[in-house]
């Protein structure tokens, strides 16, 4: 339970949370992102694809950390291409890269606390929303432990709770499955439904089966562009019992990727 | 709402208010929220029911205080300075800094017809700081970092303040064993400082810090050496030039402050 402030309970004036028109996102010198249109609203969008799409690319475009090479990018409703002010934008995201890189000697309450202060969250709200973010993820009894101490599953939790700390408009949650076991996954599934009920979640990961159990709508890109965007039942539907895969979604999966490339060889 | 309500008004109240109207029940609410006065009349006025169930709360409350989580420890000044990941960091390079320091008042001491080297070596002392204090190798979370609204000039110069306080007292004790006019040990230090980020902008701070240290050693250090003497810009006279040359830097750094908001491939 936290406060609500009026600014959040204000109706919004833009359409979609996140809205990219023809997104070109270079990656080194590659263009991993060429072309990519995608609107998302609230709600919890998983991102699919194989290894090399440019689903991280596009994350940390999203997430504001590198810049788009072309196209156009508004992310609640402010421009962020271009010479944009970036701090409005930014107190309103969340982001958990895939290598999360974290201090050794900060405990996990120190580390939650040094980021919601690095989000320029009011000062009197930190201690409770710190409190909260980890109670949410499940560290509570590891809260005054170093994080050089805790196990895979355990840190990216911790990088989970850094994430939702501020309560973002916009989650962006590159693989935050990792080394999760299957009861944490439960509750994480618990947790992004919690969150996407009124903020826009995006999250990225090869575990087709978390995606159809928690989020509600599908976004699947391949080589920068993108190829599929509806719910989980309709991506369940376009799967037949000629394609590859040991569960309905994952042959839908494999028959738009099928299709995708037939159709780009073409 | 300057009327109190009646006695009788507010122990139907404490007994549910049912027998009042939604406004009136508002207005008691109201009026009872800055009125120290009705609200002991309403303390007076409870049922014995209501009483055993707040009597019932506060016990239950009073344990799970006692049994939850202790209060989160107030934490001091000398281990928020022992936990912050840059001091760690950042020890190698100052005890190399001051090694550095050291030998050149020793080669002063031992060698007189040399020219200061506590000058010429103490505008590039606080660059390997600096380096280190915005480089994606030394930070581990600088992907997290580059994503949050203060990540931007203001943190980088907050990460170089912190690098010049841990450098500049050990220029000004070099610079008062050796014997040379303070300002012309400290003004340079603070020029390149600004250089650095100025160019760290456009080219990434390592590389910058890099470039400007390496030029500044090629181009004056040697050369100085090798004739044994000061360079025309570390003459006694030259310290309005200097500053000057920090006020301008200084003025250009923040112009292209835009650089250092991304993850860009230098940094």
């Amino acid at each position: 339970m936290r406060t609500v402030s009026a600014a959040e309970t204000a109706p919004t004036t833009h359409p979609w949370a996140v809205h990219a028109e023809g997104l070109r996102v270079r990656a080194g010198r590659h263009l991993a992102v060429d072309g990519l249109d995608l609107a998302l609203g609230a709600g919890v969008h998983g991102l699919l694809g194989p290894n090399g799409a440019g689903k991280t690319t596009l994350i940390r475009a999203l997430a504001t950390v590198v810049r788009p090479a072309g196209g156009r990018l508004r992310l609640l409703g402010e421009p962020v291409d271009g010479r944009a002010d970036l701090r409005r934008v930014r107190r309103g995201l969340g982001y958990l890269p895939q290598q999360f890189g974290f201090y050794p000697r900060f405990t996990v309450r120190e580390f939650v606390e040094y980021m919601a202060w690095l989000k320029e969250m009011p000062k009197s709200m930190v201690p409770g929303a710190v409190q909260r973010a980890i109670d949410r993820v499940g560290l509570t009894s590891k809260a005054n432990a170093r994080m050089k101490t805790l196990s895979g599953g355990m840190l990216r939790r911790a990088g989970i709770a850094q994430a939702v700390v501020n309560d973002p408009e916009v989650l962006l949650l590159d693989e935050p499955t990792v080394g999760l076991d299957p009861e944490q996954r439960l509750d994480f599934r618990e947790l992004l439904r919690d969150v996407g009920l009124d903020s826009c979640v995006l999250v990225s990961t090869h575990l087709v089966e978390d995606v159809v159990a928690a989020c509600s709508d599908v976004v699947m890109i391949n080589e920068g562009r993108l190829v599929y965007q509806g719910t989980p039942d309709d991506l369940i539907a376009q799967g037949g019992t000629g394609d590859a895969g040991d569960s309905p979604a994952e042959r839908g999966y494999s028959a738009l990727l099928r299709r995708h490339r037939s159709e780009a060889g073409r | 709402m300057t009327t109190h309500p009646t006695l009788a008004v507010l122990t139907c109240y404490a007994e549910g208010g049912s027998g009042l109207d939604d406004a009136t029940v508002w207005s008691v609410e109201v009026h009872l929220e800055g009125c120290p006065q009705c609200r002991a009349g309403l303390a007076g006025a409870t049922a014995d029911g209501t009483r055993a169930l707040l009597e019932r709360v506060a016990t239950g409350l009073a344990g799970g205080i006692a049994a939850g989580p202790a209060p989160a420890r107030r934490r001091r000044l000398w281990s928020a300075v022992h936990r912050r990941w840059l001091v760690w960091a950042l020890l190698p390079w100052l005890t190399m800094t001051g090694a550095v320091l050291g030998c050149a008042v020793l080669l002063q001491s031992l060698q007189p017809g040399l020219p200061s080297l506590v000058l010429l070596l103490a505008p590039v002392a606080p660059l390997p700081g600096v380096a280190v204090a915005w480089s994606r190798r030394a930070d581990p979370a600088w992907e997290l970092i580059a994503g949050t609204p203060a990540a931007g000039l203001t943190m980088l110069l907050r990460r170089t303040a912190s690098v010049l306080a841990l450098v500049v007292p050990v220029l000004v004790l070099a610079g008062a064993r050796s014997g040379v006019s303070l300002a012309l040990v400290l003004l340079p230090c603070l020029a390149f400082t600004a250089a650095t980020i100025a160019l760290g902008a456009m080219v990434g701070v390592r590389r910058a810090a890099a470039g400007v240290g390496a030029l500044w050693a090629a181009a004056v250090v040697l050369p100085s050496v090798v004739t044994e003497k000061l360079p025309v810009f570390l003459e006694p006279g030259s310290a309005p030039a200097w500053s000057v040359a920090i006020v301008a830097l200084a003025a250009f750094a923040v112009s292209r402050a835009d650089g250092y908001r991304r993850l860009s491939s230098h940094n």
